[in-house]
């Protein structure tokens, strides 16, 4: 599996490649979409403020809620938290006395107008909301303050490590709360979760969860995948690029990120001073945020960077099902910037984000035609659950003994034995008691086994009624031709079986009969449909039943061997004393063997 | 001046529409615009109102009358039956040759060649006992999301963002290129989501993104029988094993699952439970029943003798979407791929889950059962297939 990380990471590259150049196209794009553009401008501008006012004031009151709660902490260790991050920011104000935030941003920073309402979207019962909705269930009891995980700050040297679980705690309360009995499996799904975005390891880009101590994040809704975020290569520039001028350990670039800067550069160099604007902007923003606040974003931002432009190697979780790409979200919003940038001549409608004209609507005729097909719904006549319950308990139980997954196949199954002996047999004119005992299950299974076919046909031809087996193989074979021969095989099979004086006359009742020369008129592969079921009917209540009756399908049933019973008998015993001494010994007892 | 103001919307929407109403009462005849085609028209659409109250009453009648025969759970029948041992199921071979998503196999009668198809447009044969690549396609078009094998073993069909099915015959000759002797079948006027052979080589069934089924002629090209009546993508469908019968069952987004009559294209039962998109469908052995797989993380089990579902295979922990299921051969268990890279082994009569299975490293696309019942195949994102026995 060496070289699938390889041609990952070199797909991503590249995938990375062409949207660089995307861009560099639409940066020539016609003045039709600069008034939109403005238009949308405005609005970004307008939600950008509103959300670092909300922002801000939950600042506020996170900050003063906290404050009481954990003074105590903080009275104990005053000057570790300042001593831990000398390169702060002098014109940083004094909140180095405000107390970290122990709960993430949660529910109120949802996104406002941009990712489209709540309620009432059609597109929000896509089936990638249909998951994003279950994660963020599962994510929200999971902080929930009575039966979720106590989120921590944990102290560690002379930092503190705010807001915090370990990937222990969230593989047992998966375990306990789901009712999931393995944690293999609930670490798995934990993991799930991790690489859609919602949770993510502190100090790692590759977002798995370990059920150790490992430190664990929950993402801000802001970042949550449900927003249908397609961030744009400006945007990662700006990230990429606001991580370099900002010099702390924590957020440092990882060789693949600054290969991806680099190239970001070469790609944008037209354009890069207004990049370093804005990521210059962002550090200025960032920078007012509280220390133990700014700790947890970055690190939420981050893990939304690792969701968007994964590591190489890793899987790419942001990809999607092109069937169902018709019926995303945001089917005409243009894209949406992480950092609230527009720029002119950027911004492109997504292309795959195309009108949906997804379900048809209801006509009257429409409607006409459901009325009807009830109407003969509410005629049929169905069956009691508990008789079908008995019916499908009775065929599963017959064929157990032929399902491999459930019965050991004799002599192996070739998968695992990497012998296909079992498969020579099958092909062979081998008839095993098992294979034999299969034709007495229906007149259906009879018919499917070539072997069992050609055994029903000679009994029927000793019998002097093989015609009746020979028509319905007929209108079989027409049902399978090319349509350009069904016309002359549909007349051939009249001549020969139901024609004045044919040759393997069938007996068809009169109303049939008609039926089925009137369909002649215009021959096709379903005139025989009536006269076929009728004669299936004849055969499976009398021939049928007499040829299980008869001796040459019970001497085979009963493995009873005329002339060559010896050889039989041996061929038998050999088999027992194979598989006996399989499960013995795995070697074949030959002292069994030459004794007989 | 409301009947003026009627006649101006009704106007446009006449001149729009190009049918014959027939009302549920009378005969409507175009003429030229005149006040009694506008309170006609307005009659229209309060007949309309009028039919859906009558569809709706009908539908609950109809559930009314299922339920009374509603008399027991399958799981509760089944607790009588003795219950399965431990499973050891793990990948036996794992093919690696493809450089995208795989997203569609099939097998091959001999119940050891199968054939593949994926998003970068390449259709290979294998001999998977081997793991041998035996035939190698480059469709001209990415996403092959279909692909089915002859019941000759002679040939295989496949198609995808073409909005086509093509058949290739398979040459014995290696160096022969397949792409050459390619016969174009089927049209569609969307995507083609899955397509399968009948009985013979001869006619193909196929399922598409632009809401319809259809029945064709190799040979010939030509339409046979096209089903109309799912209201948004099919994506999946399964010939009915019967060796008398000529029905299929085919699901799609609309969450609908419908069984169609061959013969004359018409939808015989139709079962509507799931909540979303149902993404693969395949009968029980014996054709009395079906089961599904859908993007709510549930797969179904619907009897066509009872006229309904009558289990449903869920667990609060699996939350991701089943892309394809398969019956094991004799129906007593039901195999799950799933979006979360896992498969689940499902108890069909107890409804409880036998095994998780893990291997793969991103999404299962396909899955399917061998012919006799040995092994099942599973194609995956990670751009490998799995043989698991």
């Amino acid at each position: 599996m060496a070289e699938a990380p390889q041609q990952e990471q070199q797909e991503q590259q590249e995938q990375l490649l062409v949207q660089i150049e995307q861009e560099q196209q639409q940066e020539h794009q016609p003045e039709l979409v600069q008034e939109q553009q403005q238009e949308e401008q405005q609005e970004e501008q307008q939600e950008q403020r509103q959300e670092e006012q909300e922002e801000h004031q939950l600042d506020q009151q996170n900050k003063e809620e906290e404050e009481q709660v954990e003074q105590e902490e903080e009275e104990e260790q005053p000057s570790s938290s300042e001593a831990s991050e000398p390169d702060e920011e002098p014109e940083e104000p004094k909140e180095s006395a405000q107390m970290p935030r122990s709960r993430p941003l949660l529910s109120t920073r949802s996104m406002s107008s941009g990712g489209g309402g709540g309620g009432g979207d059609p597109a929000d019962d896509s089936p990638n909301m249909i998951v994003y909705k279950k994660i963020e269930d599962i994510i929200t009891r999971i902080q929930d303050e009575t039966d979720g995980i106590p989120i921590r700050t944990v102290k560690s040297f002379m930092t503190k490590i705010p807001s915090v679980v370990t990937g222990a705690d969230i593989v047992t309360w998966l375990m306990r709360n789901l009712s999931i009995d393995d944690a293999a499996e609930a670490m798995h799904l934990g993991s799930q979760i991790a690489a859609q975005g919602y949770i993510f390891p502190i100090s790692d880009h590759t977002l798995t969860l370990k059920d150790d101590g490992t430190f664990y994040r929950f993402q801000a809704p802001y970042f949550w995948p449900s927003h249908c975020w397609e961030p744009e290569n400006t945007d990662y520039a700006i990230y990429l690029c606001k991580r370099t001028m900002q010099n702390k350990t924590r957020l440092e670039l990882a060789d693949y990120e600054a290969e991806n800067l680099a190239r970001l550069q070469r790609a944008f160099a037209r354009k890069w001073e207004f990049i370093y604007m804005q990521a210059e902007a962002q550090v200025k923003i960032d920078r007012k945020k509280e220390k133990t606040e700014r700790k947890i974003l970055d690190s939420q931002e981050r893990a939304f960077w690792d969701v968007y432009r994964p590591v190489p190697g890793s899987v790419n979780t942001t990809e999607m099902d092109i069937r169902k790409c018709r019926r995303i979200k945001n089917p005409h919003r243009v894209k949406k910037s992480v950092y609230g940038v527009t720029e002119e001549g950027t911004q492109s409608q997504s292309p795959i984000h195309t009108p949906s004209h997804h379900c048809r609507k209801g006509t009257k005729e429409d409607v006409e035609k459901e009325i009807l097909f009830l109407n003969t719904q509410l005629d049929r006549h169905c069956m009691k659950m508990s008789k079908v319950a008995e019916s499908l308990m009775s065929y599963t139980e017959q064929y157990l003994e032929y399902d491999p997954f459930v019965t050991p196949l004799e002599p192996s199954n070739p998968w695992t034995s990497d012998d296909p002996s079992f498969w020579d047999l099958e092909t062979s004119k081998e008839t095993s008691q098992q294979r034999v005992k299969k034709w007495g299950f229906s007149l259906e299974e009879a018919l499917k086994d070539p072997l069992g076919r050609d055994l029903f046909l000679k009994f029927l031809e000793s019998e002097f009624s093989s015609e009746n087996l020979r028509f319905w193989l007929a209108v079989q074979h027409l049902k399978r031709m090319p349509q350009q021969e069904v016309a002359q095989r549909a007349q051939d099979i009249w001549a020969e079986f139901l024609a004045e004086g044919a040759p393997s006359s069938i007996n068809l009742d009169s109303h049939s009969y008609e039926r089925t020369s009137q369909n002649l008129k215009d021959p096709g592969r379903y005139s025989y449909e009536d006269a076929q079921a009728h004669i299936y009917k004849l055969m499976k209540s009398d021939s049928y039943a007499r040829f299980l009756r008869s001796n040459v399908y019970q001497d085979l049933l009963m493995a009873r061997k005329k002339p060559e019973t010896e050889q039989g008998r041996r061929t038998s015993l050999e088999k027992f004393t194979r598989s006996v001494g399989k499960s013995l010994t795995g070697k074949r007892l030959t002292g069994l063997m030459q004794s007989s | 001046q409301k009947v003026l103001v009627e006649l101006k919307i009704t106007f446009s929407q006449c001149s729009k529409n190009e049918r014959n109403y027939k009302t549920t009462s009378r005969k409507y005849m175009r003429s030229p615009l005149s006040p009694e085609m506008a309170t006609q028209e307005v009659q229209l659409n309060e007949t309309l109102a009028h039919l859906k109250t009558e569809s709706e009453n009908l539908k609950s009648k109809l559930e009314e009358e299922r339920a009374k025969l509603h008399d027991v759970e399958l799981h509760q029948v089944a607790e009588k039956v003795e219950g399965l041992g431990q499973f050891i199921m793990k990948t036996r071979r794992t093919l690696k040759g493809h450089g995208n998503k795989v997203l569609c196999m099939d097998w091959c009668k001999d119940k050891r060649r199968i054939v593949s198809s994926s998003q970068d447009g390449k259709v290979i044969v294998w001999d998977a006992f081997t793991t041998n690549k035996e035939h190698a396609v480059t469709m001209p078009c990415t996403w092959v999301m279909a692909c089915a094998y002859a019941p000759s073993g002679c040939a295989v069909a496949c198609g995808g963002l073409d909005n086509k099915c093509s058949v290739y015959p398979l040459s014995l000759d290696k160096n022969e290129n397949l792409a050459a002797k390619k016969k174009s079948v089927a049209m569609h006027t969307n995507y083609l989501s899955a397509c399968s052979f009948t009985n013979s080589d001869m006619q193909i069934l196929t399922s598409s993104g632009d809401g319809t089924c259809a029945l064709w002629d190799v040979e010939s090209g030509q339409l046979l029988q096209s089903f109309h009546g799912h209201a948004a993508d099919v994506l999946c469908l399964d010939l009915a094993p019967s060796e008398t019968g000529n029905t299929f069952v085919s699901g799609g987004c609309d969450k609908k699952a419908n069984v169609w009559d061959m013969r004359s294209g018409q939808c015989i039962q139709s079962f509507e439970t799931h909540e979303s998109d149902i993404n693969s469908v395949r009968y029980y052995p014996s054709g009395d029943a079906f089961a599904s797989g859908s993007d709510d993380a549930t797969c179904r089990l619907y009897d066509l003798r009872a006229d309904r579902e009558v289990a449903i295979y869920s667990k609060e922990s699996i939350i991701f979407g089943v892309s394809s299921v398969d019956f094991s051969l004799s129906g007593r268990l039901l195999f799950g791929g799933y979006n979360d890279y896992t498969i689940n082994v499902w108890d069909v009569l107890k409804g409880t889950r036998v095994s998780i299975l893990f291997g793969h490293e991103n999404r299962v696309s396909t899955l399917r059962v061998s012919p006799d019942g040995t092994a099942f195949c599973t194609g995956s994102w990670d751009h490998t297939l799995r043989i698991w026995a």
